[in-house]
């Protein structure tokens, strides 16, 4: 698909498959289109040329829409918002109640689950306001759980927060994948803490696809996710001569 | 008229407590989700609106509620539509709006010859000779206000959390959004004639204010709200008797009173509450 905010093509051409319990990784150098791809993805906004299919269907014929998790780039969380945590985490169930319908006990099971999936349910009745970074992220990592989608996908979920947190993050993220076999698409810069999880990655560098394949094969290149982590952000801004890298 | 206590013993007294405990319940409820919006001022601007539709009642000889209601509802959407396509910004829209509804009452008001009681009634509220047809038209629309978030509460805090993500996950975000402006409009056309054009958004903005700096969740920041908005009327239009003052005013400066009182304590009481005061819980201190 190819898409264009005005005149200038933002993603040109670009094909991207995620397959049924992937766990992909999309990364690339700020202002590359990730955010834009994911955008389409979802139906937030309409592809130039070209098209997307969710499930089979277009984005906008989607009736399950708790099959979908997001996690969009810096919430736009109000820092004086006073909320719970358990609040916020209950919102994300409307993906699968939809406006109207109560919620039932079953409701309520899953959004406890998602809260002790990231770890946070010691904290689901402070304000969300009051906690850090990290736990603010995770509280909406738990919220998209907590329709427990078959695709969730997330937009820089981990930038600026602890090493705690992101530990958390983790094994949230490599729960959800091996226990409801759901698939995701995360977009990171910081891949080391699930570089050994990730089955694919996919590089976008000026709105197309550089590279797609597993992770070996972009780490056979020199380009390390794991140990030398800080390598990748360099290696995509192209300040690392990028002609190693073979497709 | 029924036995109450003075200040509430004449009848009179009574039709205003009626629309104040109605407005001072609809309103802070509504207003919970502009704050958090960050269209604090939206209340401001559809009151404008309504004031030309008022001007344009009394031009026409028609019952102004009604004109008023009319081009609120109708201004309310067209605000939410300029702010919802992204191509002007939430606070330059109502800016707009503000600006030409209130140039428009002024002169319509003009041009009925009108400028005179009636048009100052509305503009700072007449709660204290509105007849009793006023009274039960002011408690019909609270209540559609309460009975419809009632029913769009719990999707409208998804929305106000995170639009794009409320969008993924199917909810009728443009519907919701539509129908938090009518019942703004709805709430601002009721609450007029209680403290007028001039005040009526602040009984929509101050008691969410004072309750954000004590309430956690979302659920006691809004119950609370509503208890100091119905608290605040109250007292405001005992006060008004008592010492013969306008009372909308009275009421509106109730409740900036109560919301200084307990900004300045609140870390006393949340201390007692074994809570932290939430830093930065006045809203606008942040953006
Ligand atoms: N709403 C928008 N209107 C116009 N241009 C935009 C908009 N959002 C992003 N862009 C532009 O599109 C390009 C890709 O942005 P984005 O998808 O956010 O990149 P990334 O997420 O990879 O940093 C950038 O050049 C950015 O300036
Ligand atoms: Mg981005």
């Amino acid at each position: 698909m190819t898409f264009a905010y005005g005149q200038e093509a933002v993603l040109d051409g670009v094909s991207v498959a995620v397959e049924p319990g992937e766990f992909v990784a999309l990364v690339g150098p700020n202002g590359s289109g990730k955010s834009t791809l994911l955008r389409c993805l979802l139906g937030l906004l309409a592809p130039t040329a070209g098209a997307v299919r969710l499930f089979g269907v277009p984005p906008q014929s989607l009736g399950q829409r708790w099959r979908l998790g997001y996690v969009p780039q810096r919430p736009a969380l109000a820092r004086d918002l006073p909320a719970t945590v358990e609040e916020v985490v209950a919102a994300g169930r409307l993906a699968r109640t939809g406006w109207r319908r109560r919620f039932r006990a079953e409701d309520r099971e899953e959004v406890e689950h998602a809260m002790s999936s990231v770890a946070l349910l010691d904290l689901r009745r402070r304000r969300v306001s009051e906690l850090s970074g990290g736990q603010q992220q995770r509280a909406f990592i738990a919220k998209a759980l907590a329709g427990r989608p078959d695709l969730l996908v997330l937009d820089e979920p981990v930038a600026g927060i602890d090493a705690e947190s992101q530990r958390r993050f983790r094994d949230s993220l490599t729960h959800l994948v091996e226990e409801h076999r759901s698939a995701v698409l995360l977009v990171s810069h910081e891949l080391g803490a699930v570089a050994e999880d990730l089955d694919r990655v996919v590089v976008l560098r000026r709105g197309s696809v550089y590279f797609d394949g597993p992770p070996a094969e972009l780490a056979a290149t020199g380009v390390s996710l794991g140990v030398h982590r800080d390598d990748l952000p360099l290696w995509l801004e192209g300040l690392v001569a990028p002609g190693d890298v073979r497709h | 008229m029924l036995p109450l206590p003075y200040p509430f013993d004449r009848e009179y007294m009574q039709l205003a407590l009626v629309s104040g405990i109605a407005m001072g319940t609809a309103a802070p409820l509504v207003g919970a989700f502009l704050v958090q919006r960050r269209l604090s001022l939206m209340g401001d601007g559809i009151g404008h609106l309504a004031f030309a539709g008022v001007a344009g009642g009394l031009l026409l000889e028609v019952w102004p509620v009604a004109t008023a209601l009319l081009v609120a509802v109708a201004g309310a959407l067209a605000i939410e539509r300029l702010r919802g396509r992204g191509r002007v910004s939430g606070d330059l829209a109502l800016a707009l709006f503000f600006y030409a509804g209130i140039a428009a009452g002024v002169v319509l008001a003009g041009a009925s010859d009108r400028f005179d009681a009636t048009v100052l009634s509305y503009l700072f509220g007449s709660i204290l000779t509105v007849s009793a047809a006023d009274t039960w038209t002011v408690l019909a629309l609270g209540v559609a206000v309460l009975a419809t978030m009632a029913l769009i509460g719990r999707a409208l805090f998804a929305v106000v959390l995170d639009e794009e993500s409320a969008r993924v996950a199917g909810l009728p975000v443009d519907a919701l959004n539509g129908a938090l402006a009518v019942v703004v409009a709805v709430t601002i056309v009721a609450a007029m004639r209680v403290v007028g054009i001039l005040l009526v958004a602040a009984l929509m903005v101050l008691p969410v204010a004072t309750a954000q700096v004590l309430g956690r969740s979302f659920r006691t920041t809004v119950g609370l709200a509503m208890a100091v908005g119905v608290g605040s009327s109250v007292v405001g239009l005992g006060a008004a008797r008592q010492w013969g003052l306008p009372p909308g005013g009275t009421i509106v400066l109730v409740a900036a009173g109560a919301f200084g009182v307990v900004s300045l304590t609140a870390e006393r009481l949340l201390r007692r509450a074994g809570r932290a005061p939430a830093l930065g819980s006045v809203p606008g201190t942040s953006r």
